[in-house]
């Protein structure tokens, strides 16, 4: 579609500008290539941030997609430390904080998200962390030591993998979730029971259904306060409380914009020379017949490499099932399908045995899944969920039969 | 070749055709493989992140990481394709009696 760009200029320099920049040159696109972004390391992946990295268990230089020799290498202009302030669509060029402008023949955003931050009385306390890029990471591995109080607001992935981390660590961990159950934005109650359990078990004091409506320094100390009045000490908060995306530049130029940029399933937006991929989009999912925002490693990688392709010239959509996952202590949780709804769940073993899977069913069919230190059915499950056919409930269940074997009959 | 560097790792009755075995010696993890009654042995961490091969899916002679999808050639460790920059690392592997050994370097 865009064969003859002699310039593609890649505004974000996290993971999806990362793959992008690359899968451009595998593909074969010989034109000039410029990555811009606003951090000093090359591109990154986030998943470690959380979890190894944290933990101190892998330098920074591992989490990168490639070593920094590799842009020089392979003729890609990596710009990094620097933002882009305005895109000029009429002019196809975008201006940059220090000035320059750099035009482009087609231009691809891959801007990425944000923490999103509290807003509360004494949010604004220096000891009030988000945990978002390499940064974030390491200032919050500081505080992770033996006997540190840390109060994690919010028991997402992020405040649960940071939680498990802490406790690794010998912190004491509360967390506090507004929600009944961790991780409803994910999954099903029954497993957010399962991982609340599991956090229990390792000393976390989680509580769930608590506002927070205030954080106060006292004698040197946090003092959280909750709606129903109750307070909790800390040293430090880590607000893990979602993501939003970096729209602000595409909205000003006047592209499509709903909590994302707007996306169809080649990446395109309403501008036919501008793209977007990874965390910023609001993209069409073939698959799901409807527009989603997903802040995930899948669509950060499969989503750029298939828009890079698309730039290239190629012309297959990006159509995958949403796909997650989490390592928390000894668990490896995997998350297959984004359903608004379902009717029934089938679980393959259960939450005491070693390992298990559970397909959320909706009119027969699976439209989710979910395992638990199982992940070699995550790829038959996937396949079960993108085909939507139904399938015996039964059978489902029975661990004895494969899923792979399932998965070939539906 | 030093006939030290041969070590036992499994029963050859651990393993059928079409598994993968997961086995620890010392620091290192091994995955290995039963390729229609022919045994192979790679590295079990995945090179592209903290994940276990033997965890993940065997699909004919390609292993596939449970974590991230990266897929490898379980004959030469070759890495096909994103998110695989660097091939995987395999062992020579006989079978000795009952015993499954694994030639170290």
């Amino acid at each position: 579609m865009n064969v003859a760009a002699r310039h593609i200029l890649i505004v974000g320099a996290g993971h999806a500008g990362g793959v992008a920049a690359a899968t451009l040159r595998q593909t074969g696109f010989t034109g000039a290539i410029t990555l811009i972004g606003g951090e000093a390391h090359p591109p990154y992946e986030r998943p470690p941030l959380s979890k190894e990295l944290l933990a101190g268990a892998i330098p920074v230089e591992k989490t990168y997609l490639r070593p920094l020799a590799f842009y020089t290498e392979n003729g890609i202009a990596f710009r990094p430390g620097e933002t882009a302030v305005a895109i000029d669509r009429a002019a196809q060029r975008v201006e940059l904080a220090n000035g320059d402008t750099v035009p482009y023949d087609a231009l691809l955003l891959t801007l990425g998200a944000r923490a999103r931050r509290l807003a509360l009385p004494g949010a604004d306390h220096p000891r009030v962390l988000y945990l978002r890029d390499i940064v974030d990471s390491l200032a919050l591995r500081e505080h992770l030591n033996t006997g540190a109080r840390i109060a994690v607001i919010g028991a997402g992935f992020i405040g649960l993998e940071a939680a498990a981390v802490a406790r690794k660590h010998g912190a004491a961990v509360t967390v506090l979730e507004v929600q009944r159950e961790p991780l409803q934005r994910v999954c099903a109650p029954e497993i957010g029971r399962f991982m609340a359990t599991l956090h229990r078990r390792n000393g976390v004091n989680l509580r769930t259904g608590v506002a927070v409506v205030a954080i106060e320094e006292k004698g040197g100390a946090l003092e959280i306060r909750t709606a129903d009045g109750e307070t909790v000490a800390a040293d430090i908060v880590l607000a893990g409380i979602g993501a939003q995306p970096n729209v602000e530049l595409a909205h000003a130029a006047g592209l499509a914009v709903e909590d994302g940029i707007v996306t169809d399933e080649f990446g395109r937006t309403s501008d036919p020379n501008v793209f977007a991929a990874g965390d910023v989009t609001r993209h069409f999912n073939p698959l799901l017949g409807r527009k989603l925002r997903l802040e995930a490693w899948q669509n950060a990688q499969n989503q750029a490499m298939a828009v890079a392709k698309v730039m290239a010239g190629g012309d297959r959509p990006h159509a995958e099932v949403p796909w997650f996952w989490t390592d928390q202590y000894d668990v490896n949780l995997q998350i297959a399908g984004a359903p608004k709804r379902w009717d029934d769940l089938v679980w393959r073993g259960g939450p005491d045995d070693k390992a298990f899977t559970v397909f959320a069913m909706q009119d027969g069919k699976p439209v989710a899944a979910t395992t638990m230190n199982n992940g070699r059915e995550m790829r038959p499950a996937r396949e079960m969920i993108a085909r939507g056919r139904a399938v015996d409930p039964a059978r489902l269940a029975d661990a004895k039969v494969k899923l792979q074997d399932l998965a070939r009959e539906t | 070749m030093a006939d030290e560097n041969w070590v036992t790792v499994a029963k050859r009755s651990a393993i059928n055709p079409g598994d993968v075995l997961g086995v620890t010696l010392g620091e290192r993890e091994i995955a290995l493989y039963d390729l229609d009654g022919a045994i192979y042995a790679t590295d079990n961490l995945c090179t592209h992140a903290f994940a276990l091969l033997s965890q993940g899916w065997l699909d004919g002679e390609i292993i596939e990481c449970p974590l991230h999808g990266g897929r490898f050639e379980v004959k030469t460790g070759k890495g096909l394709g994103p998110p695989i920059n660097d091939d995987l690392k395999t062992y020579p592997v006989r079978v000795v009696g009952e015993d499954i050994q694994v030639k170290l370097d």
